[in-house]
């Protein structure tokens, strides 16, 4: 079981390893244009598909919006 | 050809504007395209998770590749927040390095706060970022985020979203002539005039949100900006006459009257 925060909510996928291009799929989010820190850290879009995931990861999740 | 140069890019509009506070994206998308703006500003915030999940974005309304996307850091009150989000803005528009930096001090006035906004800004400039800048209008600071390597400092015309206009024309107008970089008035514009008074300064030009978003009819008032930033920014390379209290000039011949 591995143990997120996504954006400021804990969530557990029963899984035994989890990429973040595996968890943007699960989240629905494939296709959509979007960024992700982890810890702290910014994930490049190309390296979801090798970004493994710890639990306890800290995400965050983000995407342009209307804005001044 | 007058353009607005930043960072290395020439754009024809001087009127850069937000994509909050409309009804809905097709009112966002009629409003930008009737003010002309080439750079509109986006807030990045984060995804909703597992809701709406085929809803439309603003992205589908304003393609990234027909409009200069101008990231922002509003609601950042502290310099890593707002380093953190461009960052991630960065990375979410494919290595985009244009951003406007603001680091907020008070939710009640959303006045910046500019200890925390001269930190973001050293720190975003030496990671390579074009930066322009929400800031106080106070001609020091100014001169220190241009030395820090600013693309652009963005002075407060008055609060943002108050649509109080332009509170001190005079500290503006110091900023403005001690600047080499483009100095963009940035928030508190309420109505045309107010725009064409900044243009009429010497602004390079200005950003707005509220006082298209929230006027009854903001397609109307975005044609309407669109014309007071050009009659301002022509006015300004025109030159005034002038003022002259009391040496009353008549403007039709003084002699040949008739007795």
């Amino acid at each position: 079981m591995i143990h997120l925060t996504i954006n400021g909510n804990p969530r557990q996928f029963d899984v035994e390893r989890l990429t973040v291009g595996e968890l943007v799929e699960k989240l629905g989010l494939t296709g959509k244009r979007l960024a992700i820190e982890r810890n702290g850290e910014i994930v490049p879009r190309g390296n979801f598909a090798e970004a493994v995931l710890n639990s306890n990861d800290k995400l965050e999740i983000v995407g342009a919006v209307g804005g001044g | 050809m007058d353009t607005l140069n930043i960072a290395g890019k020439s754009y024809n509009s001087r009127l850069l504007v937000g994509t909050g506070k409309y009804k809905d994206f097709e009112q966002t998308k009629a409003a930008i395209d009737a003010s002309g703006a080439e750079i509109v500003t986006v807030a990045i915030r984060r995804t909703n998770i597992g809701q709406n999940a085929g809803e439309p974005s603003l992205l589908d309304f304003l393609p990234p590749e027909e409009y200069t996307y101008l990231p922002n850091t509003a609601g950042c009150y502290s310099a890593d927040d707002a380093v953190r989000t461009l960052r991630l803005a960065r990375e979410l528009l494919d290595g985009h390095k244009l951003v406007k930096l603001e680091v907020l001090g008070d939710p009640r006035t959303l006045y910046p706060n500019m200890l925390e906004t001269l930190k973001a800004a050293e720190t975003l400039v030496k990671d390579g970022f074009d930066v322009m800048v929400y800031c106080s209008d106070d001609p020091i600071i100014a001169k220190q985020l241009e030395e820090l390597g600013c693309a652009a400092v963005m002075p407060l015309a008055s609060l943002i979203g108050s649509g109080m206009g332009i509170l001190n024309p005079w500290n503006l107008q110091i900023i403005i002539e001690n600047a080499k970089i483009p100095v963009l008035v940035d928030a508190g514009v309420g109505t045309a005039s107010d725009a064409a008074i900044a243009m009429e300064l010497g602004c390079q030009g200005v950003l707005m949100n509220t006082a298209i978003a929230a006027a009854q009819d903001p397609i109307l008032m975005a044609g309407a900006m669109k014309k007071a930033i050009e009659a301002g920014r022509e006015a300004f390379l025109a030159g005034r006459m002038p003022r002259k209290l009391y040496s009353a000039s008549p403007s039709s011949p003084t002699s040949g009257l008739i007795s």
